[in-house]
């Protein structure tokens, strides 16, 4: 492995064919654990330590409120079990509910006084904590032109928020990007005006979870007019044992703005499975753009199907003006079982919401993920490219609703969802729902589900490709147009990804 | 589980209405194991997952709603064809008005005169296959009429038959309520045609148990009558064996509210199982196919086809799955549900789904949604062709598809006929 990782990507070499045989000498890369002394709250949820974590975080009266409503409600709800996913009764009070480094008793001021052990956590992720210009998470990058090209980081460690990268340089040109509880303390007028505003508190069990006990998260605010100069991104990594993470995300663009946030996730290894809920919130004005990526690489789990994440995440985005667009583009590879349905409300007229999501399941994980358009205003386009592969045990569906309301007229809606098996005891499903209530707009679904194909393979193997080679070859294929629709940084690690997750399949 | 209290109010409301029909002892205990599942179960609600998009109220209120019967005055339908009629009346058998019973290369009886004898063949049939379609969706209202139905015929198919058995449901009451229960055994080799038309009550719930044994075919056309404010549940419960053939066709114009289950299984290798429908709907109509075929044998085929025109604020519904369980290999499945709606108000619900855990299948579902083509419509336009008379032309070439999986080129001429004159009545 450590050979490999040494090779220089070469002029001329292909950088795909160099990922692929790269990921396949691995497994999970990321399951190490970083030794540092964690501080945690005690087991369980109670009203005390929905307390506690607000008081941790400094916050102020209304939002402690806010959480115990939260909490209350909570207890009123009931668990999902719609989704086709199976796992064992999950014991919400033996959970930790809030661990953070002993070192973050005094919260560090800047990146300088943080914990070198948590920096060295981030750069061995590939996520570097400093202000360079770097292409984040991708190994070997140093070598490659950069160009300019900047990413601010909100790096999150179990619960608390480390550092955020290149603050300074955003606030000059008004973007606002720090972590959720900075906000709440420095910007309580946002946060009160659009938190929860599109996920409601009670919106569903999970996402009432995370209402109550969120610890951090990123809070992005782009000002009128305003194109955010780099690409921001959060990186989100648990490592204490028993911990749920819940972390909660707020991104608001407003009139005629621009952001490309990336998010990336990664867990150690680990026998017992790991509850991690989380909420995004988008909220996109008139004629303003946002495009979210996800990689999602949380353990998923060993071959036998122990331990893993459980991934329940609540993610939507309300485009409220005129024209205004949001891009959802995810590749799930991590999780032992994944809940998550990214969708999009199109308020506004001529808004436009995408949807492109690869999800990997290998082994013993599950996946039920998929999106919901849901068109209100006139003229509204949406697009869902959504290709799923199961190996191994795994059970992969696609859930997702378009619905058209009587008002969204001439509105368009195009899904494609193509599942593909490598191995006879793997599944995979499809639930779409269509509601189209006008007849002025028009509604394509399509979905199929085969075998990798064998004409395919052959040719490969024909050119001196060894089989798994080539099965990573025709599924980078398969998953190509989503694999399109990510920002650099994200697409070339997701190649790897392809491959790394389909490791083992074939025989 | 205990159900929700509400749910087992309206249960126990319509059971209170029902009397089981006498029998002998076979179907006295399939009745019995029937009606303790609907206790199980509970009739449908409004927020049940499998009636998301269709409210189950009236066709679980003990009484059923009035329903204006309607005299079309047209030729009944399939009368150029040689065909053996069984004439329901309200739910209630016509000798008069059916042909003689009788008919080379098949058994055909009443349910209710198979009913009072002690040995019979359907008794491994009656209430199995509902039984076994209960499992993974419930299906109350076929265990509702297991336990209940008046009714049926029961139908052993042992050869080819000339001509095809054409069961005629007719509307006279407008507060009638019907419940019946066909049973068919298609034994190996032998194949039958089975036509079915007409409204048959205000309410009707109708349960059609069909196994097609090794090589058998079964070919079912099936138009549901013109009257505009009756109600329809049915379920057509269909088990094939290798190499067997089941290809059932409905066409829906009208009624307030029709629900059209279709489940089958395809237990032996190389089965081919096509469902195919069309539904034109007009004003205060609500029209639902659930359709869920279960593959469990090798190189099976299944075709799910439904068309939906739509308008006035009609409301077509699609519920489609194609299971591919464990070892269906060389599975084709193929599903396409579309909607053409006619104007602002109608609307078209669909939940088309696949369930797979074979690795070496084919499987694919479209659907689509949209107004008439007005490229084509212009195209028609420019050719001189009238613009009420393009629109019809267009939405028949829209219907095509559905209507050509009647193989029977007779049956399908009906067929087109009565929606060619559908559409015209809607003209100007």
């Amino acid at each position: 492995m450590t050979a490999l990782d040494e090779v220089e990507v070469k002029d001329g070499v292909d950088q795909e064919t160099v990922d692929a045989v790269r990921g396949l000498a691995g497994a999970y890369k990321y399951g190490w654990e970083t030794d540092v002394e964690m501080e945690y709250a005690p087991k369980g949820l109670t009203p005390d330590i929905v307390r506690l974590i607000s008081k941790n975080n400094d916050e102020p009266e209304w939002m402690t409120e806010w959480r115990l409503q939260a909490y209350e409600r909570w207890l009123q709800k009931e668990e999902p079990d719609w989704a086709m996913v199976d796992y064992p009764q999950i014991d919400f009070q033996d959970q930790y509910y809030y661990a953070r480094p002993k070192s973050f008793d005094q919260k560090p001021k800047s990146l300088d006084e943080v914990d070198p052990k948590l920096l060295e956590t981030y750069a061995k992720l590939g996520i570097p904590l400093k202000e360079q210009m770097i292409l984040a998470g991708v190994e070997g990058a140093e070598a490659a032109p950069a160009e300019g090209r900047k990413v601010a980081v909100d790096a999150v460690f179990d619960s608390v928020s480390v550092g955020t990268t290149f603050q300074a340089e955003l606030k000059k040109a008004g973007v606002i990007f720090c972590s959720i509880s900075e906000a709440i303390r420095e910007h309580p007028e946002l946060v009160k005006k659009y938190l929860g505003s599109v996920v409601p508190v009670n919106d569903n069990f999970y996402a009432t979870l995370n209402s109550a006990v969120f610890s951090d998260g990123s809070f992005v605010y782009v000002p009128p007019g305003v194109r955010c100069p780099m690409e921001l991104s959060t990186y989100f990594r648990i490592n204490a044992e028993n911990t749920g993470q819940f972390e909660r995300t707020l991104i608001i663009a407003d009139k005629g703005s621009y952001v490309s946030y990336l998010e990336g996730c990664t867990a150690p290894q680990r026998d017992v499975a790991q509850l991690h809920a989380a909420v995004v919130e988008i909220i996109i004005e008139e004629d303003a753009e946002v495009k979210y990526s996800t990689v999602q690489n949380w353990f998923p789990g060993d071959e036998n199907g122990k331990g893993g994440i459980y991934n329940f995440v609540t993610k939507r985005a309300d485009c409220r003006g005129d024209r205004a667009k949001v891009m959802w583009t995810q590749v799930e590879t991590g999780s032992a079982v994944t809940w998550k349905y990214p969708s999009c409300i199109l308020r506004g007229d001529d808004s436009q919401g995408e949807f492109y999501s690869i999800a990997i399941t290998n082994n013993y994980q599950q996946a039920d993920t998929g999106t919901k358009m849901i068109h209100l205003g006139k003229n509204t386009k949406s697009r869902i490219v959504s290709k799923g592969i199961s190996a191994g045990h795994a059970q992969n569906t696609y859930r997702g609703l378009v619905s058209m309301h009587p008002k969204a007229k001439n509105s368009r809606n195009y899904t494609q969802c193509d599942s593909l098996l490598i191995g006879s005891e793997c599944g995979a499903h499809t639930v779409p729902y269509i509601e189209v209530r006008n007849n002025s707009s028009r509604v394509e679904h399509e979905a199929t589900t085969s075998k990798v194909d064998d004409d395919q393979l052959f040719y490969c193997r024909q050119r001196g490709m060894d089989e798994e080679e080539a099965v990573a070859l025709v599924v980078n294929g398969f998953c190509k147009e989503v694999l399109q629709a990510l920002p650099m940084e994200f697409a070339m690690e997701a190649q790897q990804l392809v491959a790394i997750s389909l490791e083992g399949s074939v025989g | 589980m205990a159900l929700p209290q509400l749910k087992q109010d309206t249960t126990e409301a319509r059971l209170a209405g029902l009397t089981r029909p006498e029998g002998a002892g076979w179907l006295t205990s399939a009745r019995a194991a029937a009606e303790a599942r609907v206790r199980a179960m509970g009739l449908p609600g409004r927020r049940d997952e499998y009636w998301k998009y269709t409210r189950p109220d009236t066709l679980t209120a003990p009484v059923a709603p009035k329903a204006a019967t309607f005299e079309s005055g047209e030729t009944p339908l399939f009368d150029a064809i040689d065909r053996l009629r069984v004439v329901f009346v309200d739910g209630v058998f016509s000798a008069e008005e059916s042909d003689n019973i009788a008919l080379e290369g098949i058994e055909i009886e009443r349910l209710s005169d198979a009913a009072g004898r002690d040995i019979h063949w359907a008794k491994d049939l009656y209430g199995a296959l509902e039984t076994a379609g209960q499992d993974p969706v419930e299906r109350p209202l076929a265990a509702l009429n297991t336990g209940f139905a008046t009714d049926g015929v029961v139908i052993r198919v042992t050869g080819r038959p000339i001509r095809p058995v054409n069961i005629v449901y007719l509307h006279r009451d407008d507060s009638s309520d019907a419940m019946l229960h066909h049973v068919i055994r298609v034994e190996e080799g032998a194949s039958l045609t089975l036509l079915e038309n007409g409204p048959a009550a205000a309410r009707l719930n109708v349960v059609t148990e069909v196994d097609v044994a090794d090589t058998g075919a079964f070919h079912h056309v099936r138009t549901m009558g013109r009257d505009h404010e009756r109600r329809a549940a049915t379920h057509i419960f269909g088990r094939l064996g290798r190499e067997a053939t089941f290809k059932s066709f409905t066409a829906t114009m009208n009624g307030q509210l029709t629900r059209n289950e279709c489940v089958l299984e395809l237990i032996g290798d190389d089965a081919i199982a096509h469902v195919a429908g069309v539904c034109v709907g007009d004003g205060d109509f609500h029209h639902d196919d659930t359709v869920f075929i279960t593959h469990d044998a090798v190189n099976c085929e299944s075709r799910q086809v439904f068309k939906k025109v739509l308008r006035n604020g009609a409301t077509g519904v699609f519920q489609g799955k194609i299971l591919v369980k464990d070892g269906a290999q060389k599975t084709d499945g193929y599903q396409i549900s579309q909607s053409l709606l006619l104007d602002e108000d109608s609307q078209f619900l669909a939940k088309p789904e696949l369930e797979i855990y074979a690795d070496d299948v084919a499987c694919s579902h479209g659907s689509t949604s949209g107004a008439i083509d007005e490229t084509a419509l212009f195209y028609l336009r420019s050719r001189g062709v009238a613009q009420a008379e393009a629109t019809d032309l267009l939405t028949l070439a829209f219907l095509a598809e559905a209507v050509e999986e009647i193989e029977d080129e007779a049956l399908r001429d009906e067929i087109v006929n009565r929606l060619e004159h559908w559409l015209l009545r809607r003209r100007g």
